[in-house]
């Protein structure tokens, strides 16, 4: 009989914090300018130069910890992590190795076989590297700064995850917290959330666990739970085939579905950490910690309590857009501006997400206004414009947040409220279309859509079509 | 009609005479350049104090100055004073090599904090001075630009690794300069050059602009001609600065308030530990002559047990080296610097260039680093040294509870003769175990001429005071230099 076998998962998944600056030093984090253009003597490793904490990167990650029940290291400090590599310009990382600013954390997370606990081994800061652009052409290798000094935490869960798809209720849930806090982003496909998968199998039953290999590039959920599945199946085989599991780093093909050795650990480098004596240790006050308790904001399970007692809306409705912080933003501040709850929860559940997954986009790249939302609903509300209009702004808003009214007005797409113009228009449809009048004459309830159609199209669609209906019937 | 002085004449002034001079029209800024200028032609050649002389810029500032002292805008004790700066500062604009190939041509976008200020206080840099690589020796003859000759007697060391700094204002190529101190480099070639140097308490000196060796030992302090100026060149460089973590607010940097000629009352222990074997014999006879006239003037001299003093020298070298290797890691031929040629691949690049552009001692010093905190030594060395480093801490904080000042000498010797040291290198060590343990302790200590040897070498008294303390150094120092002048 086959032996079955257990996969146990760890995860280290590094987020890159939101804030204006780096971690070190004054530069912009901002993503996408010239190469090294946001950059000091700091992030590049200037001779003389000394890095200063930001504040707001302690802010983030204690704030973090504390949303995963983690304790906060009171007394922290930074330790530097020694490899040459030409991405990182001093040659060490600043990083937290000995006292890392929180641990023994956990976050629970629920799958199809109920809730569980993910314990969280600890949270530490570091700075992030540069980039290094391969110039094929040239024959030479150059490097961007700009994301040298990026401040990033490392989230270190404990080996409690069993399968891929508590990994991904795993992660999800870090992405969300983290997101509910405006501590990141969270984009897997941009990077500013990047996890690794540390796994082994093991003898269902056996006590210790089997030798480990961490998984990297996984820049989506889709492809980490295709790494994981991969990555079991190749021990699986390997130890039915007799032969061992050698403690490795591997990198995951995506495109192949494979993944291939990066290196063993005999040439596991020798980092030499020691605290880094340019920054003096933290500490971290009772008021401090206070402070950062009373700004955490109200996290999702309390947010989809709210809105089952305060909005008229489905609890399917509830669940995808408190799914994602940004969409509960949009959907909240739009209902405070007046638009009816149901009709802002039916823009996200249908229109919204039907353009988010056309493009490939996440709920935190939607870019139009609460304002904007606001205004087209109460366009359509007054029928100003009709809805197949309504749809065709709310694309062009979708892609660039254009204001409704004045791009209504603009393009002439007001529904026309002239009663003589749209008579005399019906009248010249009907006069241009006699077999259809004859028809419904002769109880074809079905060509009088035939003649809305045709209204609509003189009318450039710019009619309502209830109204039309209802005046063919009339002069009919 | 303004009385004006002879250039000769001029190079002899202090900076504080020399600011007196200029304000007081009888001379200018920019004759005072031209002076030291006219001295560096003559006199460096032999002594090579300098790596770099920035000579036309330096005339140009100093015109600029003297326009701001004459229209009363500069207004300090140091407007208008020429300055040398040790060439692990950085300067904008300027060559910092901290005397290695690696750094042959790189020159900095920024100045280092503490040149900032002395800028901003109307001092002009001059140009750069010679070290030992990295600050890594003690005699300046690891200097990847030649070795720089003691003043005193062009056969000796001029001591290090601030040696070039020592050595520019003993020779008058500058009216003061500045160094830096990680386990002596101040105060020792100042004793080794006749001059007086002083390592302010960790913290008081933004670091920021200077090329970190140890960064936890690492502290910018003054080389002077007189304890006044050593006061006046301290209160311009103390500042509390943002971009260094490491940098303390204090409110209490009027040091030239200190210079006063009054040591009764004052407390001050000679430890035992500092007086036995391995101490020149005249050495030590001028330190405790000193000692004497100190007591002679009302201050309270007595012996004491310092205790740990054997373990500084192994303690300061596990600490220093292991933050060195981390440090020198950025000097890899990728951003700035000597790049070798004809390498194949990063990896090669990396290892030829770091083989070519760093000297023997710098290396050395890297392989022990790198040692010291390796997996599996780190605890054994690293960690054990940071626990002694707490402990030597520890016995200053019960000595000062006794004492306002720590009396010693600086070195065991005066300063040996050129080609003698590099040989032994445990020997070189063994010469910085009374200055390395006020590094370790952070605290402040200051050396000022006691004398001379037998064969005209000058002997440095070092004054050790608690953190925070370095008024009662000045006041002391000053006290002893001013009796000592007088003969009484």
């Amino acid at each position: 009989m086959a032996r079955e076998y257990e996969t146990v998962i760890g995860l280290e998944v590094h987020v890159e914090l939101a804030t204006q600056t780096k971690i070190f030093c004054g530069c912009s984090t901002a993503f996408g300018g010239r190469p090294n253009s946001h950059t000091c003597p700091v992030c590049t490793g200037m001779p003389g130069s000394l890095p200063v904490l930001n504040k707001k990167v302690l802010e983030h990650a204690v704030a973090v910890g504390l949303a995963t029940n983690c304790d906060i290291t009171r007394y922290c400090k930074f330790d530097r992590k020694n490899y040459f590599y030409p991405d990182n310009p001093q040659n060490y990382q600043i990083s937290q190795l000995y006292l890392p600013v929180c641990r023994n954390g956990y976050v629970e997370i629920e799958t199809e076989e109920g809730i569980k606990k993910v314990g969280i081994h600890e949270i530490h800061m570091e700075e992030d590297a540069g980039k290094l652009i391969h110039d094929e052409w040239e024959d030479c290798s150059l490097v961007d700064y700009n994301r040298s000094g990026v401040p990033l935490i490392e989230i270190v869960s404990e080996p409690d995850m069993r399968s891929a798809q508590e990994v991904i209720a795993y992660l999800e849930k870090l992405r969300l917290i983290i997101q509910y806090l405006g501590a990141s982003d969270c984009k897997l496909q941009e990077g500013s959330m990047r996890a690794d998968v540390n796994l082994s199998v093991r003898e269902v039953g056996a006590k210790e666990f089997g030798t480990r290999t961490e998984m990297k590039n996984l820049n989506s959920f889709r492809s980490i739970a295709r790494a994981i599945e991969g990555e079991k199946n190749r021990q699986i085989d390997l130890l039915e085939s007799g032969e061992a599991v050698i403690q490795e780093t591997r990198r995951w093909d995506d495109a192949k579905e494979t993944s291939y050795a990066m290196r063993s650990k005999e040439d596991a480098q020798d980092y030499r950490y020691f605290p880094d004596p340019d920054l003096v240790p933290v500490s971290i006050s009772e008021e401090f910690l206070e402070e950062i308790r009373s700004r955490q904001p109200e996290f999702r399970t309390e947010k989809m309590k709210r809105y089952r007692e305060e909005f008229d809306i489905p609890d399917y409705d509830i669940d995808i857009i408190t799914g994602s912080k940004h969409m509960a933003d949009i959907f909240e501040e739009t209902v405070a501006l007046g638009a009816q709850p149901k009709k802002v929860s039916n823009w996200l559940m249908v229109e919204t997400l039907r353009l988010l997954k056309e493009k490939e986009l996440d709920p935190e790249d939607i870019r139009f206004s609460p304002e904007h939302l606001a205004k087209l609903i109460a366009l359509t509300e007054s029928k100003a414009v009709n809805s197949t209009v309504a749809k065709e702004v709310f694309e062009v808003m979708f892609e660039e947040d254009i204001d409704p009214e004045s791009y209504v007005e603009e393009k002439g797409l007001k529904t026309v409220n002239d009663e003589g113009a749209l008579r005399r228009t019906v009248e010249e449809v009907i006069a241009a279309n006699p077999q259809s009048v004859e028809d419904y004459h002769n109880g074809k309830e079905k060509a009088i859509g035939f003649l809305v159609g045709q209204t609509m199209k003189a009318m450039k669609g710019k009619a309502d079509p209830a109204g039309v209906n209802r005046l063919l019937k009339e002069l009919l | 009609m303004r009385g004006k002085m002879d250039k000769s004449e001029l190079l002899h002034l202090s900076a504080v005479e020399l600011n007196r001079a200029i304000r007081e029209g009888k001379t200018t800024a920019v004759e005072a350049m031209e002076a030291v200028l006219e001295q560096i032609e003559k006199k460096d050649g032999q002594y090579n104090c300098y790596v770099t002389v920035a000579g036309d810029t330096a005339l140009a500032k100093a015109a600029e100055v003297q326009k701001k002292i004459e229209a009363g805008e500069l207004t300090g004790p140091l407007a208008g004073v020429p300055v040398a700066v040790k060439d692990n500062m950085c300067t904008e604009g300027l060559l910092t090599t901290c005397s290695s190939k690696i750094l042959e041509n790189f020159v900095p976008a920024f100045s280092a904090e503490a040149v900032l200020q002395l800028e901003r206080a109307g001092a002009v840099v001059i140009g750069k001075t010679n070290m030992d690589e990295f600050a890594m020796g003690s005699t300046t003859e690891t200097s990847a630009y030649g070795v720089t000759r003691n003043p005193r007697n062009p056969e000796h060391v001029p001591g290090g690794s601030s040696g070039g700094s020592a050595a520019a204002v003993a020779a008058e190529e500058c009216f003061f300069a500045l160094g830096s101190d990680t386990g002596g480099s101040i105060r020792q070639p100042a004793s080794y050059c006749g001059v007086v140097g002083m390592k302010p308490t960790y913290g008081t000196v933004s670091r920021y602009g200077l090329v970190a060796y140890g960064s936890s030992l690492d502290q910018i302090g003054p080389l002077t001609k007189t304890v006044e100026d050593c006061a006046a060149v301290l209160e311009t460089i103390a500042s509390h600065d943002k971009k260094d973590s490491t940098s303390v607010e204090r409110a209490d940097t009027d040091f030239t308030s200190a210079l006063v000629k009054d040591v009764k009352g004052m407390r001050i222990g000679i430890p035992r530990d500092y007086l036995g074997e391995g101490l020149d014999s005249e050495v030590r006879d001028a330190v405790l002559a000193a000692a004497e006239l100190l007591q002679a003037n009302g201050a309270v001299v007595e012996e004491f047990d310092l205790s740990l003093v054997e373990y500084a020298i192994p303690t300061y070298y596990t600490i220093a080296a292991a933050e060195a290797s981390s440090n020198l890691e950025r000097f890899d031929g990728i951003k700035y610097g000597y790049r070798a040629k004809d390498a194949a691949g990063l990896h090669q690049m990396y290892k030829k260039t770091r083989s070519q552009g760093f000297g023997p001692e710098v290396k050395r010093r890297i392989m022990l680093g790198s040692f010291v905190l390796s997996s599996g030594y780190y605890d054994a060395y690293y960690l054990k040294a940071l626990r002694v480093k707490a402990m030597i801490k520890k016995a200053f904080d019960d000595a000062f509870a006794k004492y306002d000042c720590i009396l010693g000498p600086v070195a065991p010797t005066t300063a040996p003769e050129l080609g003698r040291s590099l040989a032994d290198p445990i020997k070189m060590y063994l010469g910085d175990i009374y200055t390395i343990s006020v590094n370790l302790a952070g605290l402040p200590g200051i050396s000022v001429p006691c004398g001379a040897d037998s064969r005209g070498l000058p002997i440095g008294l070092q004054l050790i005071g608690d953190c925070f303390n370095e008024k009662k150094l000045i006041q002391t120092a000053y006290t002893y230099e001013q009796c000592a002048k007088e003969g009484n």
